[in-house]
């Protein structure tokens, strides 16, 4: 599933929208779920899940085709939590 | 940010009630369980994807009592974000650029049969295309 398959289900699902406002929305969903994370806001979904930013602390680390030795630095990742409803959908249990 | 919050933020950006909005996130989530019920991966080019993952059953513990528990086979999603707000949540990119219509190759714009010489630059083409 790509940008384009949930353009089309909003096209089909919302109806009033042309192609290309659907495609607008969309995009505009994401934009502003990009924008509230670059800021370090989580965002939770209910039913879905939550997007969080996690401060990692440096650590050593290792290359691990040369094993030589670098230091992993500080640095901010996102990481993703399925909600329960989410996971018990997955597995046939909704 | 909770759902409804971003429901409100959309709203206004897209000057859309409420109640459009909602429906266009909810479709747009719906979408995505259920494509992640089918098995079946999400791309959204400049976020992230995501897979499920199949896992297989193995005997774990209760961190707590220490008892040892049986935890069936399960799929769980798994979401990799993009490189783009990879960099973006780490701090070390500014927003990218207002998005270009369409394709993010230069293709050839206008006239499709046209043979183009390969060195001449597109003019609407800038140097910040990675």
């Amino acid at each position: 599933m790509t940008k384009a398959d949930i353009i089309d289900r909003v096209c089909e699902r919302v109806g009033g929208f042309s192609k290309k406002e659907a495609a607008d929305l969309v995009e505009s969903v994401f934009d502003v779920m990009k924008a509230t994370l670059e800021n370090g806001e989580k965002i939770k979904i209910s039913g879905f899940g939550n997007f969080v930013v996690r401060e990692k602390k440096p650590r050593p680390g290792r290359n691990p085709q040369t094993g030589t030795e670098i230091m992993i630095e500080a640095r901010r990742v996102l990481t993703f939590k399925p909600s329960p409803v989410l996971k018990s959908a997955l597995n046939g249990e909704a | 940010m909770t759902k409804s919050e971003l429901i409100e933020v959309v709203a206004q950006e897209a000057n859309l009630t409420k109640g459009r909005a909602e429906m266009v996130i909810n479709t747009i989530f719906e979408a995505m369980v259920e494509a992640l019920q089918r098995g079946e991966g999400i791309e959204i080019r400049g976020f992230g994807s995501f897979t499920v993952r199949q896992y297989k059953s193995y005997e774990g513990r209760n961190p707590r009592t220490g008892d040892a528990v049986h935890v069936a086979p399960k799929r769980l999603p798994f979401f990799k974000v993009g490189k783009d707000l990879r960099l973006r949540v780490n701090g070390q990119r500014p927003a990218p650029p207002p998005r270009r219509p369409e394709s993010s190759k230069p293709a050839a714009t206008s006239s499709v049969s046209s043979p183009k010489p390969s060195v001449v630059p597109d003019p609407g083409m800038t140097e910040d295309v990675i």
